[in-house]
């Protein structure tokens, strides 16, 4: 079993010759539940949809499991920002699951059977079944993420990239998500997620990658989230920092407490 | 009232032109780009005048050739226009379209009287002289209107493109990124749609005009979207309202001996005021919360 599910390297992302990322190098580990963080605009959706070919990079290059996109992407799933889609769209919740499917049939074959079961499955497993045939219009926004992540499931893929799972849903569907991709980890999946809640960070994830344009650091939550890294990713955005102090004066993580202390 | 030969051809006629531009109206308007419809039917007009000056002739294959490069050629500025000139969407579509339509009526008026070809025409056509120009065989047998011939030919070329690539449509209009992401090229049926809709256009230019193409391509999808929430019921629908729509405009026409194009427009806009105060779902008068339930 690979031990290394994303290589990056050297990777910059320009849109109108602003960088978006700069040379950011980092290895992910298979089978972990790893947080993207960073302030807004430090690139971190940028940075999924590089590895997705979806915007195209400046200079560098991505390895998932050791080869290029285009050879593993049957085993790679991604899951758009919920806002991204418009969400009035004639289609029913299966329809959208289905589409998970597509990624295996292909364009242009029929699905089976065996297809329908899966996606029915996927949307069990994210408490979605009852709503299997209900139009997207009339979903709550927990209830859009649900179909979204039902639909990832139903790609059976070994690595996903989720782009903010978690913004503005309800607190149900937050939970009942966390313990899927916890789940899922256990049975050998990767799972990266953009996160922009701090205060969940180092509860919810194994590793964290930290980003501000440049690559601030990559590791187990223990060895990352530290202030030093958390300064280098936010800035000098004060109330954030007090925050992040609270934080960590509150939960009591032994690293840090002796790192505060030294300050 | 009796409905003569030549009513049922110039209905058939106009009902199979409703039904193709129903087909693509549906995708253009939840692409959100039906605009881009209204920008290439108008900008073919050069691409179709070129066409003749270099051919010659009228004929329809020159004709589509013509018109569809030229719709490519439209999706194609507006597409760079937004890419890098950041210009927004809508005045890149503004920009190219009315530049594209200046150069052909430019073209056509230096041509006048020398082309078989002329602005109104082209921008009101002319449904009443289907059942005259009919197709005859070198044996000399009559085939029946040219037009319809043409018309049937479009749409099941239509039906058919539709049908086989639904699912690369569907995914690339819903969610264009997810679509990537699985390694379906957007763009490459971005670009077949606009060319369905540029040899679309052509066909429907001089039996129904440009104005009704755009017509014909929005007001039935936009009617249907108000009355259905699935998508193959909505296309469904908006071939029945664009149908509706080609009858009753025409026999409003011949009632009060106006444009058959201009009342069938107008049929159009009615249905959809009709459905916008009373549809049963998003209808004004019946207008109920859209339920959602939070867990």
């Amino acid at each position: 079993m690979e031990t290394t599910a994303l290589e990056i390297h050297d990777l910059t992302v320009a849109f109108s010759r602003k960088p978006v990322l700069w040379n950011v190098d980092a290895k992910l580990p298979a089978g972990k539940l790893i947080g993207i963080i960073g302030p807004n605009g430090a690139g971190k959706s940028t940075l999924i949809k590089a590895i997705m070919g979806i915007v195209p990079l400046s200079s560098g290059y991505v390895k998932i499991f050791g080869q290029e996109l285009n050879a593993v992407r049957r085993r790679v799933s991604y899951v758009p920002q919920r806002e991204s889609v418009d969400w009035d769209f004639p289609v029913s919740v299966m329809d959208v699951t289905l589409m998970g499917r597509y990624a295996h049939v292909g364009m242009f074959k029929k699905l089976r059977k065996a297809d329908y079961d899966i996606a029915y499955d996927a949307l069990r497993k994210m408490g979605m079944e009852a709503f299997a045939n209900r139009q997207i219009a009339q979903l709550s926004g927990g209830q859009q993420q649900r179909t979204f992540l039902a639909r990832a499931l139903a790609q059976q893929a070994d690595l996903y990239l989720m782009d903010e799972p978690f913004a503005g849903v309800d607190a149900a569907t937050e939970k009942a998500v966390i313990t899927l991709l916890r789940e899922m980890t256990e049975q050998g999946k990767t799972v990266i997620v953009v996160h922009h809640n701090l205060q969940s960070a180092a509860q919810y994830f194994d590793c964290l990658l930290l980003l501000n344009t440049r690559l601030i650091a990559c590791g187990p939550v223990a060895d990352v989230f530290t202030p030093e890294n958390l300064q280098d990713t936010y800035g000098g955005k004060l109330t954030l920092l007090t925050d992040v102090a609270n934080l960590m004066r509150k939960e009591n993580y032994p690293v840090r407490e002796a790192q505060l202390q030294k300050e | 009232m009796q409905l003569t030969y030549e009513d049922i051809t110039i209905l058939a006629t106009g009902s199979l032109i409703a039904w193709s531009c129903a087909l693509l109206g549906s995708f253009l308007m939840l692409r959100r780009m039906a605009l881009a419809g209204d920008a290439i039917a108008h900008a073919v007009l050069p691409g179709i005048v070129i066409a003749f000056l270099l051919s010659g002739t009228r004929s329809s294959p020159v004709m589509i050739a013509g018109a569809a490069t030229l719709g490519l050629i439209t999706t194609f500025a507006i597409e760079t226009l937004q890419k890098k000139a950041r210009l927004q969407a809508d005045a890149s579509i503004g920009l190219t379209f009315t530049f594209l339509f200046a150069v052909g009526v430019i073209l056509l008026s230096m041509l006048a009287g020398k082309v078989d070809l002329d602005q109104d025409c082209v921008l009101y056509g002319e449904l009443s002289y289907v059942p005259l120009d009919v197709w005859i065989t070198s044996t000399g047998t009559v085939l029946g209107p040219r037009a319809l011939f043409i018309t049937a030919t479009l749409f099941i070329v239509l039906l058919t493109i539709i049908t086989i690539t639904w699912r690369p449509l569907l995914i690339t209009t819903f969610d264009p990124v997810y679509a990537t992401s699985i390694g379906v090229n957007s763009v490459f049926y971005h670009y077949l749609l606009m060319g369905c809709v540029s040899v679309t256009t052509v066909v429907s230019f001089e039996l129904v005009g440009a104005i009704l193409v755009v017509a014909l391509l929005i007001a039935p999808a936009a009617t249907a979207y108000l009355l259905t929430d699935s998508f193959r019921n909505l296309i469904i629908l908006a071939c029945g309202l664009g149908l509706v729509a080609v009858a009753g405009g025409y026999f409003l026409a011949t009632a009060v001996d106006a444009s058959v194009a201009g009342s069938i427009a107008t049929v159009n806009g009615l249905l959809f005021m009709a459905a916008f105060l009373f549809s049963p779902r998003y209808g004004l008068l019946f207008r109920k919360k859209r339920t959602a339930i939070i867990h």
